[in-house]
C-alpha cells in the first residue's frame, strides 16, 4: 500500500475510516452488556457480532429476543433491517470491482460505515481504501468491544443503571438523523412513530418494526416523484 | 427461548444477513436503476430505525412508558442539532439517563 504515503485522498480515506472504526467500534460494549442482560449468553452474542455483523440487526435480534419475541419475528426483524445492506452491496460492488473470496469478504463488510466512508470518497482508489480500512477496523474493534461488553456486562450488573438502553434509542436516533433531510423521509418517520407507537400495547414485539418498514414501502412505492427531486408528498397516497 | 432455539435464531438470522448482503453484490446494476425500488429501499431505512428509537425509547415490553430514557433521547438531540460526533451523542444520552436514575427517578 505505498499509495498511502503519496496520495493524500488516500491518506484521508484512511483517516476517516480508522475514526469511524473506534466511534462505532466503542459502541460494540452497549451491545455486548445489552446482550447479555437480555439473556443472550456470550457465544451466541459473539457468534451475532461476527457472522451478522450489522449492528442494527443484531440490536434488533437482542431486543426481540429480550422482550420474548419469537424466533421467527426475531430472524425476520433482522432480515428487513439488513435490507438496506443489499443496496449498500449494489452501490459499492462496482466501486470494489472484486471477484472470489475478496467479493464473499467485502459482502461480509457491507454496512452503513465502510458504505459510508466508501461512497463519500472522491474517487475510485480512495473509495476501495475507504471500504476496506473502515469494513475491516470496525469488524475487529466492533467485536473485540462486544467481548469487552460482553464480559464486563455481567460485573457492571443492570445496564439500564448505566444508561445503556439510552444509549442504544441515542445510536439509533443518531444513525437516523442525517437521514430526515428529505421531506419524504420525515412524513414516513412521522408514520413510522405513529405505528409503532400505536402497535406496542398489541402485537408482539418486532412486529410494530416490520409495520414502520411496510408502511416505507407503500410510500416509496406509491409516491411518483423522483428521489432529489421531491418536493411535497402526495397525500392522497398515504393511508 | 431454549439454547437449541436461541443458536438456531442466531445462526439462521446471521445467515439471512449474509445473503442480504452477497445478494447486493450480485445484482446487476440496472436492476437497482428503477427510482422505485431504490427510493423505497432508504425510506425502509429511516422507518426501521425511527421505529427502533420508540421501541428503545419508550417501550416497556409492550407498554408504553416515560422514564429517564426520554430526557436521555431529548439531550441526544440537541447533541446531534449541534452537530456533535457519534460516539458524544451516545455518551452523553447514557450519562444523562445514568445520572437521573442515580437520582432516582425514572
Amino acid at each position: 500500500m505505498n499509495v498511502l504515503s503519496s496520495n493524500p485522498a488516500a491518506r484521508a480515506a484512511v483517516r476517516q475510516g480508522v475514526s469511524v472504526s473506534v466511534a462505532t467500534g466503542l459502541y460494540g460494549i452497549s451491545f455486548g452488556a445489552l446482550s447479555v442482560a437480555a439473556g443472550v449468553g456470550l457465544g451466541p452474542t459473539m457468534a451475532l457480532s461476527l457472522l451478522m455483523f450489522s449492528g442494527g440487526s443484531q440490536f434488533a435480534l437482542v431486543g426481540v429476543i429480550g422482550a420474548a419475541g419469537t424466533p421467527v419475528a426475531a430472524v425476520a426483524t433482522a432480515a428487513l433491517l439488513g435490507l438496506r445492506n443489499t443496496l449498500y452491496g449494489a452501490v459499492v460492488s462496482p466501486l470494489l470491482q472484486v471477484r472470489g473470496w475478496r467479493r464473499l469478504a467485502a459482502a461480509h463488510l457491507t454496512i452503513d460505515e465502510s458504505t459510508a466512508v466508501a461512497v463519500a470518497q472522491p474517487g475510485p482508489a480512495a473509495s476501495r481504501i475507504g471500504f476496506w480500512v473502515t469494513g475491516i477496523g470496525v469488524f475487529v474493534l466492533w467485536n473485540a468491544f462486544v467481548l469487552l461488553g460482553a464480559l464486563a456486562g455481567d460485573a457492571l450488573g443492570d445496564p439500564r443503571a448505566w444508561g445503556l438502553d439510552a444509549a442504544a434509542a441515542a445510536a439509533f436516533l443518531a444513525l437516523v438523523w442525517p437521514r430526515l433531510a428529505p421531506r419524504s423521509a420525515q412524513l414516513v418517520a412521522g408514520l413510522a412513530v405513529v405505528a409503532t407507537t400505536a402497535l406496542i400495547p398489541f402485537v408482539p414485539p418486532g412486529i410494530p418494526v416490520l409495520a414502520a418498514a411496510a408502511v416505507a414501502v407503500v410510500v416509496g412505492l406509491v409516491t411518483p416523484t423522483a428521489p432529489g427531486t421531491v418536493v411535497e408528498p402526495e397525500k392522497e397516497s398515504v393511508p | 427461548m431454549t439454547t437449541t432455539a436461541l443458536w438456531a435464531t442466531v445462526l439462521v438470522a446471521s445467515l439471512a444477513c449474509y445473503a442480504l448482503k452477497l445478494g447486493g453484490h450480485l445484482i446487476p446494476r440496472t436492476w437497482l436503476a428503477s427510482e422505485r425500488v431504490s427510493r423505497a429501499t432508504t425510506l425502509v431505512t429511516v422507518a426501521l430505525l425511527v421505529s427502533l428509537v420508540v421501541v428503545q425509547g419508550f417501550a416497556d415490553g409492550s407498554a408504553l412508558t416515560v422514564d429517564a430514557r426520554v430526557p436521555a433521547l431529548v439531550v441526544a438531540a440537541l447533541a446531534l442539532a449541534l452537530r456533535a460526533p457519534f460516539i458524544l451523542v451516545v455518551v452523553l444520552a447514557a450519562a444523562t439517563a445514568a445520572g437521573l436514575r442515580a437520582l432516582g427517578w425514572g
